[in-house]
């Protein structure tokens, strides 16, 4: 069973049962194929499902709640390699928070393999999961107004890259040239759930 | 068959003035907002008084101050606030199309309640959409057709619209003390009972911090009782997310797709057309909605 909460009117909020079944509740949602669904909105544990009018999202409640997750080939995204300085204003103090050098930081972030939990916040922001332990760190305590585009960040236990000029909370650690988003590429976004990426130290 | 396209011609955009439509539903999965019209009842008046399709792409103005002209006469009509709508200095009014002849100046003013309104022209703008709509959406930075001084906005065609019978639409009335209705959000626990009472029971100010993307109110704060981290999560307009500071943001048009403070609870459907006129410095109280 999942639980539902919830979420206004024309919206329901479901739990997975952990992180890692997030993008298989989202596939069962899609696959159900219920009507009147607007969209199916994947995030860290949750998958949020909203309704063009409070009818369907009456009628569906039920089959909501018996969905079954579908296991899927996370392991089927594409490899993302994200070439990375490792300049950023905030590595001191993850450095500071963590107990480690600055090199020590920098092998642990370079040292996994990442993969795009769900895409959010802004358009083509992919959240990464599966940090090094020991750069599970908090946000900010106070959000930057500007943080620039291509800066790469730590929080939560999250990693992700800006892909463009946004307020955030994140720690900066580094810097890449990659274009994250660009509405001229056939597909905008660079990163989607399920892919995996790799950082790179470059000078 | 004219050899220019017909086209509108904006001379001054105000505070704000942008291209709205129904937005960009679905692709929230790429963290793309669904953004469009920030009153959607007013977008679709527009838009039906004229016999568009409802979600044709129509001119947004915040606080009035735009003017523009035409190429080519078409029926107009301006819906939304509560705004003077003068061609060459005489008053058109609002929700009541007009004819506006080529080279005319038609000018929205301040207007006197709410703050946005909608500027529909027969057979639409054609505006070239670009992931699927028209719209331009303030926190993604995504805008098909920016609209400042001497922006050309090409006109759809008219010879397929259909003409409706209809000289003026009901006018919508503006209360001094507006409220909005709003149903316990999902993380409702996340606060205590004595915020909840709080939240729906305090006047609140509406901030000069408020844009498309939300709504922030100024007043006593929504004291959490839960402070853990709370996992970023979809969340849908209306939604009322309470921050750190306590001070709640209720999300409009151009909202991220996730968040990570929690949304103890949601403006009703049916109040989120005032929520989008709410204007800076107004006072505003939330109210739970009866079933």
């Amino acid at each position: 069973m999942t639980t539902l909460l919830p979420y206004g009117r024309r919206a329901t909020l479901l739990e997975a049962p952990d992180d890692a079944q997030t993008l298989a509740l989202h596939r069962a949602v899609v696959a159900a194929a219920l009507p009147g669904v607007l969209e199916a909105v994947p995030a860290a544990r949750t998958v949020l499902v909203t309704f063009v009018d409070e009818a369907s999202r009456a009628a569906a409640q039920e089959r909501l709640r018996t969905l079954v997750p579908v296991d899927g080939d996370e392991v089927a995204g594409r490899l993302v390699e994200v070439p990375t300085r490792y300049d950023g204003p905030d590595l001191d103090d993850v450095a500071r928070l963590t107990g480690l050098s600055r090199e020590e930081v920098v092998e642990a972030h370079t040292g996994v393999e990442c993969t795009v939990g769900f895409v959010g916040f802004a358009p083509g922001f992919a959240y990464l999961r599966g940090v090094d332990e020991r750069l599970h760190v908090p946000r900010r305590d106070e959000a930057r107004t500007a943080v620039p585009p291509g800066a790469v960040a730590l929080a939560g236990g999250l990693t992700a890259v800006y892909p463009r000029s946004s307020p955030g909370g994140w720690q900066l650690i580094g810097s890449t040239d990659l274009v994250l988003w660009d509405l001229d590429r056939e597909e905008p976004a660079l990163l989607r759930a399920g892919d995996r990426v790799r950082f790179v130290e470059v000078s | 068959m004219s050899e220019r396209p017909a086209e509108l011609v904006v001379h001054t955009t105000g505070l704000l003035s942008t291209v709205q439509d129904l937005g960009r539903p679905g692709l929230a999965g790429l963290g793309v907002p669904r953004s469009g019209g920030a009153d959607r009842a007013s977008l679709r008046l527009a838009n039906r008084l004229l016999g568009n399709p409802e979600g044709a792409p129509v001119v947004e103005a915040t606080l009035g101050g735009l003017e523009v002209g035409l190429t080519a006469t078409r029926w107009c009509v301006v819906t939304g606030a509560d705004a003077p709508v003068e061609v060459d200095g005489a008053p058109v009014g609002v929700g009541s199309p007009f004819v506006l002849r080529a080279g005319a100046r038609l000018r929205v003013g301040s207007p006197a309640h709410g703050l946005r309104s909608y500027l529909a022209v027969r057979g639409g703008l054609a505006v070239a959409p670009v992931l699927g709509s028209a719209s331009q959406d303030v926190l993604s930075g995504i805008a098909p057709l920016p609209l400042g001084e001497g922006t050309r906005v090409p006109l759809g065609r008219v010879d397929e619209v259909p003409v409706v019978p209809v000289d003026v639409a009901p006018v919508r009335t503006w209360s001094g003390d507006p409220v909005l209705e709003v149903d316990p959000g999902p993380r409702r626990d996340w606060v205590s009972d004595e915020a909840w009472r709080t939240l729906t029971s305090a006047v609140y100010v509406v901030s000069s911090r408020s844009d498309r993307v939300g709504v922030r109110l100024s007043g006593p704060a929504v004291e959490r009782a839960v402070h853990a981290e709370l996992p970023s999560e979809g969340v849908v307009p209306g939604a009322v997310q309470v921050p750190p500071s306590g001070e709640p943001v209720v999300f409009l048009a151009d909202h991220p797709t996730t968040g990570g403070y929690p949304v103890c609870a949601v403006v009703v459907p049916a109040s989120l057309p005032l929520l989008a006129q709410l204007v800076p410095g107004q006072g505003v109280r939330l109210r739970p909605a009866r079933r």
